[in-house]
């Protein structure tokens, strides 16, 4: 709990991310994009922590964001992503998606490109709530349950699916190069295949029982067929989207809405989620079985968990540790990062050791020794 | 009707022409004001159309100042949760420590506006933010002097050391002086050198004095008794150990002894011969005329207070203060008569009266930031009366709820005053829930936020009527299922049936279900509304059908029938299906459709009848089937 910093930033964050590093070097990452919302005027903004391979932290102002640069944006913003080093894209409530360019050398950002009414009813605005990119490639939904592809140096749109879904989709993550898994509003996961021309799901997955709204995705790192995903009752579902259509796993994560989940990109036994309950947590998994009981100091709780469905008999050792989900063999820890009594924490990024998140309190928590 | 206790303020209205009338309406915040379209005699010009929005309170929407309602928020309710059982030293301990958190927030923010008021270019913003930073410095005066006086409330002995740090926290000038006269080539000879002196004694700063006064010896050698002399003095003036095992009537003891010496010297005239060394003796002892003298030094009456305390009657009672306050407060305001509103604040703290403290804090200040923190923090350490307000609960509630209020104008802020609001026992929860309703919902996630606060305090009026508001625009959009969610998650059968007759009138006008992923996956929604079972299970029916599995796709659309679940509207279509599985041999229930059908006709059962009428309504080619189903 020491390594957490908070700022305050006189706006309400709803998503961060981490500047992509390449993976040659070892460094951490040193630059981070916050997106904020339900502001007069909302704004996008660039933040340094300065990178220092070192580590001597013991004057407490040294890793304090400072701001880079920012720009006015039209709308919250509901989603971004890094596009590339110096580029990024955004998702507004106006239904409007926009590349930003970060320009290094002057430490100004300018607008790239817009597609001003990408999502859209016929008489008002819908907003974008999801986008997923992989240069130059841009993947879209909204409220308007379209799917929509762009191409990031190409004017129009490269492809719409209409009425992908009858209800709002929420969040969209690559499972591979060309395939796609959205979640919606009535608890639904669906696959799209973009090499087939026809404008239906190619798989739909949904949890037994209530259907309650999926609000974030994600996809390990490694292993393209699992998928966790957060919802309204802040359950942490682990799918498994080669076998059946149920969730493999599901843990009570949280008491209120998840909004983000994310696997660390390089090392996939930890997980992260954040939610509106004001706390984020650190999911552990391991496959070694004779692991200490419990973590030492700040506050941890382990999370009940049931599977849904016991593992697929078989080699146990293939099997990832995440589908397995029993915390009773103290397989799975969970720690608490953040101080209590935060608003809402709306979005978290992860990369090496390094962890920001953003919350209503208008305060972003940057935490540069995560311990995975 | 109370009398106002100072005269409003007059804010003109630009644009409104002379002469016209003006109406306006109160907001939650604000008020509107606009022309109407009366005219007085002497009204010239034309009117003016626009409608002008006064506020009372900036404050709120000035970017840095928004990291104090952010942080103090925090350190709000935080102190909400401390337990109650703990033993009150303890706790003493702990609120002491909230009050520094709090004064740290205002000192950061202070800064911060200070450093862009010094570094900007416009002058309006430089007057602006200057003007924020005078408010915030006096609050932090006010707030400190309260957490001195009242939350740690030191007994004789600590109150004055207390008093020292307060004042001396609060004049750092002397310190950039002493800086730039240290970092001169010669300090002793600089002319600001004895001003440093004797600030340090005026601040009961003894040791740098005496750092200072070394520099000054060194240059007079002649003059070195008088000057070992002072700074025998300076040294052994007893400072009250808190911590120590020396008692308060010890320690007076010993004063008095080393009182006594200062006056000896003074009276033997020992420094006669050096105007500034003779100076700080009086000081020292503690005369008033001298330390009078020195106003521009002192700048402050209750810094004259504090000195003339320190040097005169250390041992003060916390009781014994406002005789003192009062009286250096007249002595040392001598050309201006009337004293500005922090003297009376201050001076009313001296006093010990936290209400007249708030009340005059309220006026004076355009946000109730101030005295609604304040005043929650001496509540919680037991200091206010329960003090019945005419109208409304008790004085903390009421200025949390003004806080809170003005908090929720803001379109962004409001998420805070939701966590004011619930510490508010008695009206908390009404203001909620009249308030909450006027969040604008732009966006699905907004909606989402709001119906979790109302979720969370059991206001299901409130989230019936958000949902319903957001299950409306869905449909409008043509969003059935986003429709549907929501009216799930406010169990509104209502909408469910609403909701399923639009799935059925499409079915009807286009043939084909539209979301099929919808209908597919109802799972328990189904329940919800009997539509919606209906709608459900007719898919359902539709996809046994598709699969050929006709024996029980019949069996399904019979107890649809019979359950009489199916609107009337629909009960031909369900006729009309049934007829293909009419001519599968399975079928036995055929008479069941003669109930429906005379339903539908609007008589009760007559068989001949409908028979009759059957035959119309039905193809020729199965009546044959019918009547032998009748008939056996």
């Amino acid at each position: 709990m020491e390594n957490i910093n908070a700022k305050y930033v006189s706006q309400k964050i709803s998503k961060t991310r981490w500047r992509l590093v390449s993976h040659a070097s070892l460094q951490q990452p040193d630059v981070f994009a916050t997106g904020s919302w339900d502001n007069e005027v909302n704004k996008i903004s660039f933040w340094s922590i300065g990178n220092h391979g070192s580590s001597d932290m013991d004057d407490g102002f040294e890793g304090d964001p400072q701001l880079l640069c920012e720009h006015k944006h039209d709308g919250d913003v509901l989603d971004l992503q890094f596009l590339d080093q110096d580029r990024i894209v955004t998702t507004s409530s106006t239904g409007a998606v926009t590349i930003f360019r970060l320009h290094q050398n002057s430490q100004t950002i300018s607008v790239a490109q817009r597609w001003p009414r990408a999502h859209g009813f016929p008489c008002e605005n819908a907003p974008c709530t999801g986008v997923v990119c992989s240069s130059p490639e841009i993947v879209t939904v909204g409220e308007d349950g379209k799917i929509i592809v762009f191409r990031a140096d190409q004017e129009g749109v490269i492809r719409v699916i209409e009425n992908a879904d009858s209800s709002t989709i929420h969040a969209v993550t690559y499972l591979r190069t060309t395939e796609i898994l959205t979640v919606n509003s009535i608890g639904q996961l669906k696959l799209w295949d973009f090499r087939q021309q026809s404008n239906a799901p190619s798989q739909i997955l949904s949890l037994s029982g209530d259907r309650v709204p999926l609000h974030c995705v994600d996809r390990h790192p490694n292993q393209q067929h699992i998928v966790a995903t957060g919802g309204q009752d802040g359950m942490l579902c682990v799918w498994d989207v080669r076998q059946g259509s149920t969730p493999f796993s599901l843990m009570e994560a949280h008491s209120a809405e998840m909004w983000e989940v994310r696997f660390h990109p390089t090392n996939p036994d930890h997980l992260f989620t954040c939610s509106e309950d004001g706390s984020l947590l650190h999911w552990e998994t391991s496959t070694s079985s004779d692991m200490p009981s419990f973590l030492q100091g700040g506050r941890n709780n382990s999370m009940i968990s049931r599977s849904a469905m016991a593992p697929a008999g078989g080699n146990q050792s293939l099997i990832n540790a995440w589908l397995s989900g029993d915390s009773s063999k103290g397989r799975l820890e969970t720690t608490h990062m953040l101080p209590s009594q935060t608003l809402s924490v709306n979005s978290l990024d992860v990369l090496g050791q390094c962890l920001v998140c953003g919350t209503d309190g208008e305060a972003i928590f940057v935490n540069r020794q995560v311990p995975v | 009707m109370e009398e106002v206790d100072v005269e409003p303020t007059v804010t003109n209205i630009p644009a409104a022409s002379d002469g016209k009338h003006l109406g306006f309406a109160w907001g939650p915040g604000d008020i509107l004001v606009y022309e109407t379209l009366y005219k007085g005699s002497d009204a010239k010009g034309s009117g003016c159309s626009f409608i002008h929005e006064v506020r009372k309170d900036e404050d709120i929407y000035s970017p840095i100042l928004r990291k104090l309602f952010n942080e103090s928020h925090h350190i709000f309710v935080g102190l909400q949760t401390i337990r109650e059982d703990l033993p009150s030293k303890n706790k003493k301990n702990q609120f002491v420590s909230i009050s520094k958190n709090y004064r740290s927030v205002i000192r950061a923010c202070m800064e911060e506006l200070q450093q862009v008021a010094v570094s900007t270019k416009e002058a309006a913003v430089a007057t602006q933010y200057g003007n924020q930073v005078s408010i915030l410095l006096a609050i932090e005066l006010i707030w400190n002097l309260c957490e001195v006086l009242f939350i740690d409330a030191a007994p004789a002995g600590s109150l004055l050391l207390h008093l020292l740090d307060w004042v001396r926290l609060h004049k750092a000038d002397v310190d950039e002086k002493a800086r730039e006269v240290l970092q001169s080539e010669s300090p002793a000879e600089h002319r600001d050198y004895w001003d440093v002196v004797v600030s340090y004694v005026l601040q009961g700063r003894l040791e740098e004095a005496r750092q200072m006064l070394v520099k000054q010896a060194a240059l007079q050698p002649a003059a070195r008794s008088m000057y070992k002399l002072i700074d025998t003095l300076l040294s052994r003036m007893p400072f009250y150990n808190p911590g120590g095992n020396q008692t308060l009537t010890e320690f007076d003891v010993k004063w008095r002894h080393w009182h006594d010496e200062v006056n000896r010297c003074l009276q033997d005239n020992s420094f006669a011969s050096n105007r500034h060394l003779e100076i700080i003796c009086k000081i020292l002892a503690g005369d008033e005329d001298t330390l009078l003298e020195h106003k521009e030094l002192l700048s402050t009456w209750y810094h004259f207070l504090v000195t003339r305390l320190l040097f005169s009657h250390p041992t003060v009672k916390p009781t014994e203060l406002h005789y003192y306050a009062q009286s250096c407060l007249t002595m040392f305001l001598d050309s201006r008569s009337v004293p500005e509103p922090l003297d009376n604040i201050l001076l009313a703290a001296f006093e010990f009266d936290i209400h007249q403290v708030i009340k005059d804090c309220s006026i004076a200040l355009n946000n109730w930031w101030f005295v609604a923190h304040l005043t929650d923090l001496l509540d919680h350490c037991k200091l206010l009366q329960s003090h019945n307000l005419h109208f409304g609960s008790n004085l903390r509630e009421f200025l949390l709820l003004e806080y809170a209020s003005g908090l929720f104008t803001h379109h962004s802020l409001w998420q805070l005053a939701v966590d004011y609001f619930d510490h508010c026992p008695e009206f908390g929860h009404v203001y909620l829930e009249l308030q909450i309703e006027r969040v604008p919902l732009d966006t699905e996630r907004k909606a989402l936020k709001v119906l979790r606060i109302c979720d969370q305090r059991q206001m299901s009026e409130q989230v019936r009527s958000i949902c319903k508001i957001m299950a409306m625009r869905a449909l409008r959009n043509n969003r059935l299922g986003s429709a549907l969610s929501w009216s799930i998650r406010a169990k509104d059968a209502a909408f469910a049936t609403l909701i399923s007759e639009r799935f059925l009138q499409d079915y009807c006008t286009r043939g084909t279900f539209s979301d099929l992923d919808l209908i597919d996956n109802l799972g328990p929604a189904m329940l919800l509304s009997d539509r919606l079972t209906f709608l459900g299970k007719y898919r359902e029916f539709h996809k046994l059908y598709g699969e050929k599995r006709f024996g029980e796709a019949a069996k399904l659309l019979l107890s649809l029938m019979t359950a009489k679940i199916a609107p009337r509207s629909f009960w031909m279509t369900l006729l009309t299906d049934a007829l293909p599985l009419l001519e599968q041999k399975e079928l036995k229930g055929g008479f069941c459709c003669f109930e429906c059908s005379g339903d539908l006709l609007g008589r009760p059962n007559p068989r001949a009848d409908v028979l009759f009428r059957g035959a119309h309504l039905l193809p020729e080619r199965l009546s044959a089937r019918l009547t032998e189903d009748l008939a056996g």
